[in-house]
């Protein structure tokens, strides 16, 4: 492989409300036995690239212990390997990362020593299945500086999540507007680049230099008449967990067979770190319709069109719909859930009761947990 | 000089003839065992979690599973710079070349892979049972009482004592006699297989009787120990411990996995069971017709029928309609729509099509061996195909991929057996 990985993955996101109290968006359960980065990640390994950097600031605690061990994901090699990038202080420098341009200047020294001539820009919150090396030979077929991957999202998308795209006829990018309020254009970019390493470096040294941080402000639209920026559209699922409501839908996305057998059962396969949870255990008066469970769980009520992570204990008589229950929690006896996200490491007492109503609840409740 | 304290040699090159066509290809060390495990994985997670780093697994009667299984040893952080898993089967030597005869000689014939590693003790463990066990307790009691051999042993019923070989044992815990399945056993105390040895003891034990033909533990190496006065001990074990030898006892101890509060608890967390899942971590889906009933079902599985008291290992489908019950289905099977299964242990990678009924009839006494396919079970081996709309009684068992022609009527009778070559 000819590139390295930069997975951009320090983020932090309002619109997740709680649910980044105390992770990285990166680190965000996602189907029941994942993390969002084990995508992007997944598409690294696959993709053959070898070397991969993770830049980290905002809450990065659970996400540096999913990757304490980068063997999960076939890196761990003497070629190449696993890298993740907390902010430290140096002798030049004091200050956390200022944006996603700083955070790769700041590490610069990781891209000046390699050799491979491209880098793959990525970031840790998407979920997609892509093939790296195709946007690579696409690259260097259209002779681009960058290429943005993108997708064309359904017209009725809040594209003031996105950045907007609009391209010519030979896909060389004129316009792109970072969240607008009005969008010209259904193509997005999905946060995606490729460039070859020396014009990153170059880029990036000129940008500090003028005190811009932002790679999408600073680099991409500022250079966009400038350099030769080719968009590359992808196709297949994709999608952004940057909002509750996004990331509740990503989940339930799950529950449909073809997204399921598109990730689940279809190589290239998704790696992610084993738990080694017994099987699921289904004890009288569990009944369980349209819904995702993952391993370690223990069902005694009733779960309908929800997604159970590892290792939920769901109590007798308990009812739980179109909710996701993220990893180990304990739902007492007759507690009703709908519409709701519960948070991992809860201890719900008997009889909670939560509903969602105009939009999804989050709840978050620690309780002591009695243990038999 | 390197140097281990303790190292681990597991034997897991017997077939387990017992268990049928579930062994026809596979050793029983690499039988899958509780939705996702396979038994071999009880003896190495209880190894790492013992703090056991150095296993030797010995292999011999079809070992391709269990080397695929334990590779280089990644899911039980067996993968070390010095020690780790290795595999040992049986090797070409100059002169004189022979299979693992017993299970004393194979160890005979891997005294060079022990001494690689300098060891005080050597822990002897069979592959074969499904148990949680701290082999380092052990190995503290071993040191307490000074023993040259300590003995795990367990308690059984007397009425079943003529059953085991007994050690009978003072209060001090010190062995004074040996019986083996004895009509009128004196202590109830049951050898468990499990070993702890002084390597030097050991070592010059085993050169002793290096001759002996079929040198096997319990039959020689602890007799000719005991009569040269080594101190040995027996250290009792009073937790879950499971033999699933035949196939009525696999059945069992399967099924005692779906009881309300299990006896044998997977569920704990700091003595976790870890295996080689083929890195299927995906959760499992339940459809929106599917019914569940007192189950465990593994990673990936695709549940649209009905499951009723089973057991169901990782990445299994059972299409709508299908009735599964009281049956213990292991990795990658799919069962059709609209079938039955009763009481049926179908192995790995089996495919069964639409509107079958498996353990349909009367209970007759299976034909080609009534000692091992009995209790009304039908067994299917691995990689099994089973035809659209057949029907098959019990006490049978299915090996291979098998036409429509294979049941007259299409029915296969209860004692009938079809077993086909594996291409």
């Amino acid at each position: 492989m000819n590139a390295i990985g930069l997975i951009l993955a320090g983020g932090n996101s309002f619109a997740m409300r709680e649910l980044t109290d105390k992770r990285a968006t990166a680190a965000m359960p996602v189907a029941g036995g994942y993390r969002s980065i084990d995508f992007v990640l997944s598409n690294m390994t696959n993709s053959g690239v070898k070397t991969v950097a993770v830049l980290t600031q905002y809450n990065a605690r659970s996400l540096n212990e999913h990757l304490s061990s980068s063997k999960w994901w076939n890196f761990g090699r003497k070629q190449g390997g696993l890298f993740v990038f907390n902010p430290t202080i140096t002798k030049e420098n004091t200050m956390w990362y200022r944006g996603t341009a700083d955070c790769m200047y700041q590490n610069l020294d990781f891209l000046l020593r390699r050799h491979e001539p491209y880098v793959i820009v990525a970031n840790g919150n998407c979920l997609y299945k892509m093939d790296y090396g195709k946007v690579i030979d696409y690259h260097i077929s259209k002779g681009a500086d960058i290429t943005v991957v993108c997708k064309e999202l359904p017209g009725n998308t809040d594209f003031s999540r996105f950045g907007v795209i609009k391209t010519n006829e030979t896909k060389r990018i004129i316009e792109f507007e970072e969240k607008p309020m009005m969008a010209h254009s259904r193509t997005v970019s999905i946060g995606v680049y490729v460039i070859r390493r020396r014009l990153l470096i170059e880029l990036l040294q000129r940008s500090i230099v003028e005190g811009r941080y932002d790679f999408v402000n600073d680099i991409i639209i500022r250079y966009k008449n400038l350099k030769k920026i080719y968009a590359y559209e992808m196709e297949g699922y994709w999608s952004n967990i940057s909002t509750v409501e996004a990331y509740y839908q990503a989940n339930m996305d799950f529950l449909k067979e073809d997204v399921r057998s598109y990730f689940f059962n279809e190589s290239p396969y998704i790696f992610s770190k084993s738990d080694d949870m017994p099987p699921a255990k289904y004890n009288p008066g569990a009944v369980v319709r349209n819904s995702l469970v993952a391993s370690g769980c223990i069902i005694n009520g009733t779960v309908e069109n929800s997604v159970l992570f590892k290792k939920v204990f769901v109590g007798t008589n308990c009812v739980i719909k179109n909710s996701i229950v993220l990893n180990d929690v304990y739902l007492g006896d007759n507690s009703h859930f709908e519409n709701c996200i519960v948070e991992s490491r809860g201890t719900m007492i008997e009889n909670a009761y939560h509903i969602g109503s105009d939009e999804i609840k989050v709840v978050i409740e620690k309780n002591d947990r009695y243990i038999l | 000089m390197m140097k281990k304290e303790m190292i681990a040699m597991l034997l897991a090159g017997g077939q387990g003839s017992r268990l049928g066509v579930l062994t026809a290809n596979m050793a029983k060390p690499a039988v899958a065992f509780g939705g996702k495990y396979r038994i071999i994985d009880f003896p190495l997670s209880n190894c790492i979690n013992s703090g056991i780093d150095t296993v030797g697994v010995l292999t011999q009667y079809q070992p391709l599973k269990l080397n695929s299984h334990i590779g280089i040893g990644i899911p039980w952080d067996l993968d070390r710079n010095v020690g780790g898993v290795s595999v040992l089967p049986p090797y070409e030597k100059n002169g004189n070349s022979e299979w693992y005869t017993g299970t004393a000689n194979a160890i005979y014939q891997n005294i060079n892979y022990i001494e690689t590693f300098n060891p005080d003790y050597v822990l002897i463990l069979s592959g074969d049972h499904i148990y949680k066990m701290d082999y380092e307790i052990m190995l503290d009691y071993h040191k307490e009482n000074s023993a040259g051999i300590t003995i795990a042993a367990m308690p059984v019923p007397m009425s079943e004592a003529s059953r085991f070989g007994i050690v009978v044992a003072d209060e001090t815990g010190k062995i004074t006699e040996f019986e083996e399945k004895p009509a009128n056993p004196k202590s109830n105390l049951a050898s468990m297989g499990i070993y702890i040895f002084d390597w030097k003891i050991l070592r010059e034990s085993l050169l002793a009787l290096k001759d002996v033909e079929e040198c096997d533990f319990g039959k020689h190496i602890i007799p000719y120990c005991f009569e040269k006065n080594i101190r040995i001990f027996a250290y009792e074990f009073n937790g879950y411990w499971k033999d699933v030898g035949t196939l009525s006892s696999y059945w069992d101890a399967n099924m005692e996995l779906i009881d309300l509060v299990p006896e044998f608890n997977l569920y704990e967390e700091f003595w976790k069971i870890y295996t080689n899942n083929n890195n299927v971590i995906q959760p499992q889906y339940i459809g929106q017709e599917a019914k569940i009933e007192r189950s465990i079902i593994g990673d990936g599985s695709n549940i649209y029928g009905s499951v009723i008291n089973c057991v169901i290992g990782s990445g299994v489908t059972v299409k709508a309609g299908s009735i599964v019950r009281d049956s213990i289905l292991m990795s990658n099977t799919v069962i059709g729509e609209n079938s039955r299964i009763e009481k049926a242990i179908i192995a790995d990678d089996t495919k069964i099509g639409n509107d079958v009924i498996v353990g349909f009839g009367d209970e007759k006494a299976n034909k080609l061996n009534d000692k091992i396919y009995n209790c009304g079970l039908v067994t299917i081996a691995e990689k099994t195909v089973i035809p659209n709309g057949v029907k098959i009684g019990k006490n049978t068992a299915i090996s291979g991929v098998t036409q429509p022609e294979d049941y007259p009527a299409g029915i296969l009778d209860s004692g009938e057996v079809i077993i086909k070559e594996v291409k």
